[in-house]
């Protein structure tokens, strides 16, 4: 029968993996930056060196966030901490992951499909990119919280939900200024394609969002 | 030692041996049956500070006990703690909640009815309001424990994975203070009834510490109580884990705090001094049950939340094995007298 309860390595143990699941949090973060960069430089320049940049900057955040969530969700449950909530803190991981894969497949697309996006919808595809980039900031914020202070993840998922209506109308808006447009119907059903995947963004981060108002209720009962 | 006493004494151990059995899983049964605590380490803390407590603190409730009835034989001592075992195990197989406080009570009155003592009626009534009064203090500590915690919580803004940490550490914790106290409260109810004709003889170790023959008795019950804790109750710790798993841990550590001062309210005699010596009222020294603790407890925080999360009905069943408890004890042991008496020829009184 072995017997080991010790206190200093659990606590030691428990920092570093808070340093970790801050880090894949930070990493969701900078993934919105680097989208954000890469779709200005696209409207900007089209598909060029600069984008193709941006475009291998976020494989390789997103490779880091895959393995920092891997390892934390390895250390969790080897370790058996959280055990009451560990499914809801892996699902909220696994799922905020997600988010980030979304970010790197949108700029695959740009960078395989190579859209010809005329200069009137680039104000569009500008203002929708900064408002799921919030949307998706708003729940690293509610994240961030559900870790640290229960009391305020709903103020940020509201926010997440607000994002996510104000996403809802500029697509409605910028697929009607795209489809009222005197393009054909192919390019418009393309454009129509990438502004759906953009605001795909605001969608999952309502839907985590979502599920992380039932695991905050769940963490205060 | 003459080996019939040691017969006599299996009787009490088996006694100590159910309540370690069943009663570890109050203490530890969320922390164990929810991983938060490994079973190993419950076990080990559970089985030292139960056996602290009922050497160290045990002498107070067993006084209690010694006034309601002082069994003088160890065959009639036998019979009650055989009695309340029986008992114990019969309403434990129909699924009703039982308290061994209670059963050893029955038990002695019983005794006291076959031999013709007098039971001490405001002795009787002092323990039965302990009774009433056991489960509703664990239910009105544990509300204010529960806002107080959960403030501090909220102004200290740990993270999730700190806060698990430390609700660890307080479990374990929380778990010796439960287990010292059910040690010095419960121990009565394992060999309390020996005590008056307790086997041993006091002796001194290195002319500083004088081990007197109580203590002994103790030692013996509460190490019968760590075998019950180390063999049988990691089951009864992971039923009791997976039953309260809606119970956050912080919840399940104000229930075993609750749960651990009412038991070492009721058994401290150093409380009773301090209480005496300020001309305050003092505690009556009764053993308690350690599952109606922890009932209380549960149902105050129940009740603070939403009188809806309470079932009425099964709380109705918990009272009623409480009632039934000591008169079925009580019966028992005046048949097991009269069985010892006449047809083993035993003096039991």
């Amino acid at each position: 029968m072995e017997f080991n309860f010790k206190v200093p390595s659990l606590f030691n143990r428990t920092k570093e993996l808070e340093g970790q699941i801050d880090e894949f949090l930070d990493i969701v973060t900078q993934s919105g930056l680097i989208f954000s960069s890469a779709i200005d430089s696209y409207l900007d320049k089209g598909s060029s060196k600069e984008f193709e940049e941006f475009l291998a900057k976020m494989e390789r955040t997103e490779a880091r966030g895959d393995n920092l969530r891997r390892d934390i969700e390895t250390k969790l449950y080897v370790q058996t901490l959280i055990p009451d909530l560990r499914g809801d803190v892996l699902s909220l991981l696994e799922h905020v992951d997600n988010i980030v894969n979304i970010y790197e497949a949108n700029l695959f697309r740009f960078s395989i499909q190579r859209p010809d996006i005329p200069t009137q919808f680039h104000k569009g595809f500008i203002k929708l990119t900064e408002t799921v980039i919030i949307c998706v900031e708003s729940l690293v914020f509610a994240s961030r919280s559900f870790f640290r202070d229960i009391n305020t993840v709903r103020d940020h998922v509201r926010k997440v939900l607000f994002y996510e209506s104000e996403a809802d109308r500029i697509s409605t808006k910028l697929q009607r200024k795209i489809f009222v447009s005197e393009l054909d119907l192919t390019r418009k059903r393309h454009l129509q394609y990438f502004v759906e995947n953009i605001d795909q963004l605001a969608n999952s981060a309502e839907d985590v969002a979502d599920e992380l108002s039932i695991y905050a209720i769940k963490r205060k009962l | 030692m003459d080996l019939s006493v040691l017969i006599f004494l299996t009787s009490g151990l088996f006694l100590g041996w159910s309540l370690g059995a069943n009663d570890a899983a109050n203490i530890f049964g969320t922390a164990v049956g929810t991983r938060m605590v490994r079973f190993s380490t419950a076990a080990i803390v559970c089985s030292i500070f139960v056996i602290l407590g009922a050497v160290i603190s045990g002498g107070g409730t067993t006084q209690t006990l010694g006034r309601l009835g002082a069994i003088s034989t160890l065959a009639g001592a036998f019979t009650a703690a055989l009695a309340a075992a029986f008992t114990v195990y019969l309403m434990t197989k129909r699924g009703l909640p039982v308290s061994t406080s209670q059963a050893i009570v029955g038990a002695i009155v019983g005794w006291n009815f076959f031999s013709g003592a007098t039971t001490d009626a405001a002795e009787l009534y002092k323990i039965i309001a302990t009774w009433i009064a056991c489960p509703i203090l664990a239910g009105l500590i544990a509300v204010p424990l529960f806002k107080l915690v959960q403030y501090v919580l909220n102004m200290a803004k740990l993270h999730l994975l700190r806060l698990d940490a430390y609700t660890r550490f307080a479990l374990v914790l929380a778990g010796a203070f439960g287990a010292y106290s059910l040690g010095a409260n419960n121990i009565a109810n394992v060999v309390g009834v020996f005590v008056p004709a307790s086997p041993f003889t006091d002796f001194t170790i290195g002319e500083l510490v004088t081990v007197n023959s109580t203590q002994q008795l103790f030692l013996l019950g509460a190490v019968a109580i760590g075998i019950g804790i180390f063999t049988y109750s990691k089951h009864v710790m992971l039923t009791v884990g997976q039953d309260l798993a809606a119970m956050t841990p912080v919840a399940a550590w104000v229930v075993v705090v609750s749960h651990s001062i009412v038991l070492f309210v009721f058994a401290s005699q150093g409380l009773e001094r301090i209480l005496a010596g300020a001309g305050l009222p003092t505690i009556p020294l009764v053993p308690v049950s350690s599952s109606q603790a922890v009932v209380g407890a549960i149902v105050g925080l129940g009740m603070m939340r939403h009188s809806e999360g309470v079932r009425w009905p099964l709380l109705g069943s918990i009272v009623l094995g409480w009632v039934l408890t000591p008169f079925a004890a009580a019966i028992v042991c005046f048949f097991g007298l009269f069985v010892l008496q006449n047809l083993f020829n035993q003096s039991v009184y």
